[in-house]
């Protein structure tokens, strides 16, 4: 059996990306993410790479901006407000087609919220967040091992479709414990033409730049874009299925509120409920086909999250509003309990939500 | 077992200080003692002492911890009334001190008082599991920074090695040669051994001085995944 390692969610992020490649990292503290950059203090120095607390938010993702034109593996991580801070610069590494790879360990929120776990940056993270017509690969681990293996994905997915894979994690992952393996993940590495890398005098300049004076370039650029944005959707889309083979009612969570809901599935099945769990792995691009196929099959559906009701809105979209879909949520740091879910599924099973 | 008046517990962040030192003061009050913990963790606002506050209450334990532990309040701020463990000679005082050296600078104003009693004893926790701790020889320094941030020389070593959920018998003993080089290399005893009670009940009479442990649970328990997780890809 490969070597097994007791680690918090943050450091399975902070070494997975070292065996990623990444050998720059920019960032600035903020509970409940901090050890990732602890972490990467520790380790950098010592295998010849840059770790850099920047004095900002801001300035650290232009820090990654540069070093993702020049071509290199790079990363960032925060959370929730600070994510806001860096959202602009997300905006122009997508409008530049360079590859980043970004962490966000979600704390409660708006404003400075507070620092126990929560899914609310849902939106930010797959609607946008920064201005302009732009996508993010937005993964979200629900275990330390998902963080690591996940960490390495997104290396892969950035390098590959030229832009930001986002882990969208919460405190409770950050935080918690749980041996994991890194032999689980294959690190790809794609080449670059287009980086910055010193022309030598034998090729053309590269230019790595959002800014378009002409209209009609701009929107070529977009158009093409989103060309690569559909394959990302054709290609790249990740769940796991739990009990859906015979299931009445769909569960729909991801990241831990996919944990407690499981365990509320387990416990539905025990009464005789037939409830099963779909669980998206990449929040971007989104499951839709799985639901849709779902809603042929089951009565209803419930929505587990923590916040107030974020990707219940991709559910109901993604099954056009074919079947009833409830929300059973906490907020503001509070996570559900299993038999809150099970609540929940017992009431779908009635036809009360 | 001997008991000193005042025991501390350093360590790598996530060593598992927390679930020992509240383990520790259970057993001490367990045997009669008058006993205090005072959680001095000013890094971590998620793991706490105060989350075992129930537990600790029932067996007469009290409880010092920061004003603002388990709430909102991202404040590193230390009671008043942590003195008490170094004033009040009759208590039996446990204390949780911080992940590594950061951590430990919160410990460095009661060290004057600690070492003019001269009646402690300083452990460092040690889990080979860990990333940062995998050689005796990262042990050592980390030991090393935590003595420098809290002016207090360790005194003993605690095995705590442990794979959470998934810890055996043979992860605790597999860890022994470790623990003997850390103290040939620190020149301290290999004070006692901390597992989760059902490993220590397999290890009971091949290791000695096991302090067995109910542990917070914390995690998420995954209904299938009660043998390794299964990986995600490949």
């Amino acid at each position: 059996m490969a070597e097994r390692v007791l680690m918090k969610g943050n450091e399975a992020i902070a070494e997975a990306a070292i065996r990623a490649g990444c050998r720059h990292y920019f960032g600035y503290p903020i509970t409940p993410q901090t050890e990732v950059a602890a972490y990467m203090a520790k380790k950098m120095p010592k295998i010849g790479g840059v770790f850099l607390q920047a004095e900002s938010e801001i300035a650290s993702i232009n820090m990654v901006y540069g070093a993702a034109a020049a071509g290199m593996r790079v990363m960032t991580s925060s959370s929730s407000p600070g994510i806001s801070l860096k959202s602009e610069g997300l905006s122009y590494i997508a409008g530049s087609d360079v590859p980043a790879f970004v962490v966000n360990v979600q704390r409660g929120g708006p404003g400075l919220g507070g620092i126990q776990p929560s899914q609310s940056d849902y939106f930010q993270a797959t609607k946008g967040g920064g201005h302009g017509d732009y996508r993010m690969i937005v993964l979200a681990p629900a275990s330390v091992q998902e963080m690591a293996s996940l960490t390495v994905k997104g290396f892969n997915l950035a390098d590959k479709y030229r832009m930001t894979a986002m882990i969208l994690a919460d405190g409770t992952i950050g935080q918690m414990m749980e041996p994991i393996t890194f032999e689980d993940a294959e690190v790809e590495t794609y080449d670059k033409p287009w980086a910055l890398t010193g022309t030598k005098m034998q090729r053309p300049h590269n230019i790595v730049n959002s800014l378009y004076l002409k209209a009609d370039e701009l929107e070529r650029k977009n158009f093409e874009r989103y060309e690569r944005y559909k394959v990302v959707e054709e290609n790249e889309v990740m769940y796991e299925a739990y009990m859906m083979e015979d299931a009445e009612i769909c569960v729909t969570a991801f990241g831990i509120a996919a944990r407690v809901a499981k365990n509320a599935v387990v416990s539905a099945r025990r009464e005789g409920v037939k409830a099963g769990l779909i669980r998206p792995i990449t929040l971007w691009p989104f499951p839709a086909q799985a639901l849709r196929r779902a809603a042929e099959q089951v009565k209803s559906f419930v929505c587990v999250e923590l916040n107030m009701g974020q990707m219940i809105e991709d559910v109901r979209l993604a099954i056009e509003c074919t079947r009833p879909v409830s929300l059973c949520n906490r907020t503001g740091g509070m996570i559900p309990s299993p038999d809150q879910v099970l609540s929940a599924i017992r009431a779908a099973q009635k036809g009360v939500n | 077992m001997n008991h000193k008046r005042i025991t501390l517990f350093a360590g790598h962040y996530g060593s598992g200080k927390t679930n020992i030192a509240v383990n520790y003061a259970l057993l001490l009050a367990r045997e009669g003692r008058r006993t205090a913990i005072a959680d001095l963790d000013i890094v971590n606002p998620y793991f706490r002492t105060k989350d075992s506050a129930a537990e600790l209450a029932a067996a007469g334990v009290s409880l010092i911890s920061p004003q603002f532990a388990n709430s909102n309040v991202d404040l590193p701020a230390l009671p008043a009334e942590a003195y008490r463990l170094v004033e009040d000679r009759s208590l039996h005082a446990v204390m949780d001190i911080g992940g590594d050296d950061r951590g430990a600078y919160a410990l460095g104003r009661y060290t004057p008082f600690i070492l003019e009693e001269g009646d402690y004893r300083m452990a460092f926790v040690a889990n080979p599991c860990r990333p940062l701790t995998r050689t005796p020889e990262e042990a050592l320094a980390v030991m090393r920074e935590i003595e420098a941030a809290g002016g207090l020389p360790f005194t003993a070593i605690v095995n705590n090695a442990n794979l959470a959920h998934e810890t055996t018998a043979e992860t605790v003993l597999a860890a022994v040669p470790y623990m003997e080089r850390l103290s040939e290399l620190s020149g301290l005893p290999v004070w006692m051994t901390s597992a989760e009670e059902t490993v220590a009940e397999e290890l009971a009479g091949r290791i000695p001085r096991l302090l067995p442990m109910k542990l917070q649970a914390k995690y998420f328990d995954l209904p299938e995944q009660k043998g390794p997780p299964r990986p995600l890809f490949g």
